[in-house]
C-alpha cells in the first residue's frame, strides 16, 4: 500500500479544484472580494479624493496598497465560511474517513485562499491601472510586493481557519473579518497618519496595516522602504505563527 | 467465520456524560448488521470510532482486521462512510462529486467510474445539474454512490433513510441488499425498526451505553413472547420487541 502521505499534493490539488469551483460559481463571493474593493477605490479617488491631501498628485498610487489589503481581508472571510460549511455538512468527515492525506483537506482551503486572493489582487491592480495607477518598480520590487501580500494572505487565512472550524453558525464564521476589513481605515492606507489626533495616530502608526501599506507603497514608488518592510514581515510572520498554532489546536480537536 | 468488525469493551465519554459503557459486538464478513437505538443512544459515536473520526476512551475496535487506533490508514482503505446527513457537495454537479471522490481514491479512470455509478443509481439525467437542485432521495443515492467508489469492503451507513420518503427508502434498501449480495459488509444504524427487520442479518440493540440484546431477527423473536402471555394471535413485530426490552431495562 502506498502511504496516504505520498498523495498529499494530488489530494490537495483535488481540494483546490473543488473550492475554486465554489468561488467561480458563487456570484456574491466574486462581488464581495473584487467588486467591493474596486467600488471603494472609485469612491475614494473620484468622490473623496479631491479633498484628501496626501502630498502626491496621484491618489490612486497612494490608495492602492490599502485597497489590496481590504480585498484580502474580505476574501479570507469566505475561506472561513467555506470551511464552516464543510464541517457542518459532513463533507469534512467524509474526507477524513477516506484514505487520503488528511491535512490536504485543510491545506486545500488555505491554497484556495491564496489563489483566489491573488486573482482579486490582480484584477484590482488592472482596474487601478485604468484609473491612472502607475509604478516604475522593477521586477524585484514587484516580487517583494507579491511576497508581502502572500504572507499577509497566509496569516489572515490561518486566522480564518479558527472560526471556520469552531463556529456554531455561519455568521460566527464570517464576522471575525469585519475588524480586519476596517483596520485599513485607521492606518496610513487612505490618509497620512500625521493628520490624525494623538491617540488615534498612535494606534494607526503601531498597527500592522500601516507598516505593510507603507512598505508596499515605497516599493511601488521606488522609494527606500526603510524599516517598514521588516516591521511588516515581522507582523505577518508573527500573526501567521500564532494563528497557525491555534488553528492546528482547533483542527486536532475536530479530527483524531 | 471471518469478522469484518470486532468491538470489545468500547467506552467513550463526552465531558461528564458516559455515552458508551462497554460495547461488545462482532459483524461477520458480507453480512448486513443493524445497530438499533433511540436518539442519543450513542449509535453515531460508535460509527465515528469505527470510521477513525473519534478516539475511544477504552476498549478495542477492529475493522477488516485492522485496529482503529493503531492502524487508522488501513482501516480507511477498507471502509467508506455515509453519514447521517448526505455529505455531498451541493455546489458541484452529481458527476463532479463522483469524479472528486474517485480522484481522492486515486483510481485510474475517474470519469468512467462516475459514468458507471450515475447509470447504476439512475442519476445520468441529473448528472450535470448542481446537487442543490436534487431531491432528498437523489442526494442520498448520490451519497451512497460516492461511498461505493473504490469498492470498500465495509460500508457504514448512519441512519441512511432518515428524512426520506417511503419510495426513496425502498430504493436505498434495494441498494443495501445488492451491496451485501456482492460481498460487501454493511453496518447500518437506524431508529426505524422495520428497516432493521427488512435488511439486517443480525441486529443489536444499543441502550444506555450497552448492547442489551443481539442476534438474528429469528433469535430476537424467540426471546418473545414472554412465558406469561397466553394468547398470542400474531408474531410480535421487531418494534414490540424493542420497546419491550428497552422498557424492561429501564425499570431496573
Amino acid at each position: 500500500m502506498k502511504t496516504t502521505k505520498s498523495y498529499f499534493f494530488s489530494d490537495m490539488g483535488v481540494m483546490l479544484g473543488r473550492s475554486m469551483r465554489h468561488i467561480f460559481r458563487s456570484m456574491d463571493t466574486i462581488i464581495t472580494v473584487t467588486l467591493t474593493p474596486i467600488a471603494m477605490m472609485l469612491l475614494f479617488v473620484y468622490v473623496l479624493g479631491g479633498a484628501i491631501q496626501v502630498g502626491t498628485d496621484n491618489y490612486v498610487n497612494y490608495l492602492l496598497p490599502g485597497i489590496l489589503l481590504m480585498a484580502i481581508a474580505s476574501g479570507i472571510a469566505y475561506t472561513a465560511v467555506r470551511l464552516f460549511y464543510d464541517v457542518q455538512k459532513g463533507i469534512f468527515e467524509r474526507f477524513h474517513s477516506m484514505p487520503i492525506a488528511r491535512s490536504a483537506t485543510l491545506w486545500g482551503h488555505v491554497l484556495t485562499s491564496l489563489v483566489s486572493n491573488a486573482i482579486s489582487v490582480v484584477v484590482i491592480i488592472l482596474v487601478a491601472l485604468i484609473m491612472g495607477f502607475r509604478s516604475s518598480a522593477g521586477v524585484l520590487s514587484w516580487l517583494a510586493v507579491a511576497g508581502i501580500l502572500a504572507l499577509f494572505t497566509l496569516a489572515l487565512t490561518w486566522i480564518a481557519v479558527i472560526p471556520g472550524l469552531t463556529a456554531r453558525s455561519v455568521d460566527g464564521a464570517s464576522t471575525f473579518s469585519y475588524p480586519l476589513i476596517f483596520l485599513p481605515f485607521i492606518s496610513s492606507a487612505f490618509v497620512p497618519t500625521t493628520s490624525m489626533p494623538g491617540p488615534v495616530r498612535a494606534f494607526a502608526e503601531n498597527q500592522p496595516v500601516t507598516s505593510i501599506v507603507n512598505a508596499i507603497r515605497s516599493l511601488l514608488a521606488r522609494k527606500p522602504v526603510g524599516n517598514d518592510i521588516w516591521i511588516s514581515l515581522a507582523w505577518c510572520l508573527g500573526i501567521l505563527i500564532v494563528a497557525y498554532i491555534f488553528a492546528m489546536l482547533a483542527y486536532k480537536r475536530k479530527a483524531v | 467465520m471471518e469478522k469484518a468488525i470486532e468491538v470489545k469493551g468500547l467506552r467513550k465519554s463526552f465531558k461528564t456524560t458516559e455515552v458508551l459503557k462497554g460495547v461488545d459486538f462482532e459483524v461477520e464478513k458480507g453480512s448486513i448488521f443493524a445497530l438499533l437505538g433511540s436518539n442519543g443512544a450513542g449509535k453515531t459515536t460508535i460509527v465515528k470510532i469505527l470510521t477513525t473520526l473519534l478516539k475511544q476512551d477504552g476498549g478495542t475496535a477492529a475493522v477488516n482486521g485492522f485496529d482503529v487506533t493503531s492502524k487508522p490508514d488501513f482501516v480507511r482503505q477498507s471502509i467508506s462512510l455515509t453519514g447521517q446527513f448526505a455529505a455531498v457537495d451541493e455546489i458541484l454537479t452529481g458527476r463532479e462529486n463522483l469524479i472528486m471522490i474517485a480522484k481522492l481514491r486515486h483510481l485510474q479512470n475517474p470519469r468512467q467510474v462516475a459514468d458507471d455509478l450515475l447509470k447504476r443509481f439512475g442519476l445520468t439525467e441529473a448528472a450535470d445539474r448542481r446537487v442543490s437542485t436534487y431531491s432528498g432521495g437523489m442526494r442520498r443515492r448520490l451519497d451512497i454512490a460516492m461511498s461505493l467508489i473504490g469498492k470498500p469492503q465495509v460500508i457504514f451507513l448512519d441512519e441512511p433513510t432518515t428524512g426520506l420518503d417511503p419510495e426513496a427508502r425502498i430504493e436505498v434498501w434495494k441498494t443495501v441488499k445488492e451491496l451485501a449480495d456482492g460481498g460487501t459488509t454493511v453496518f447500518l444504524t437506524t431508529q426505524m425498526l422495520d428497516e432493521a427487520e427488512q435488511l439486517a442479518d443480525r441486529i443489536a440493540i444499543l441502550h444506555e451505553g450497552r448492547i442489551i440484546v443481539s442476534g438474528t431477527l429469528a433469535e430476537l423473536k424467540n426471546l418473545f413472547p414472554p412465558a406469561k402471555v397466553e394468547y398470542v394471535e400474531k408474531q410480535p413485530t421487531l418494534e414490540e420487541i424493542f420497546l419491550a426490552i428497552v422498557g424492561k431495562k429501564e425499570e431496573k
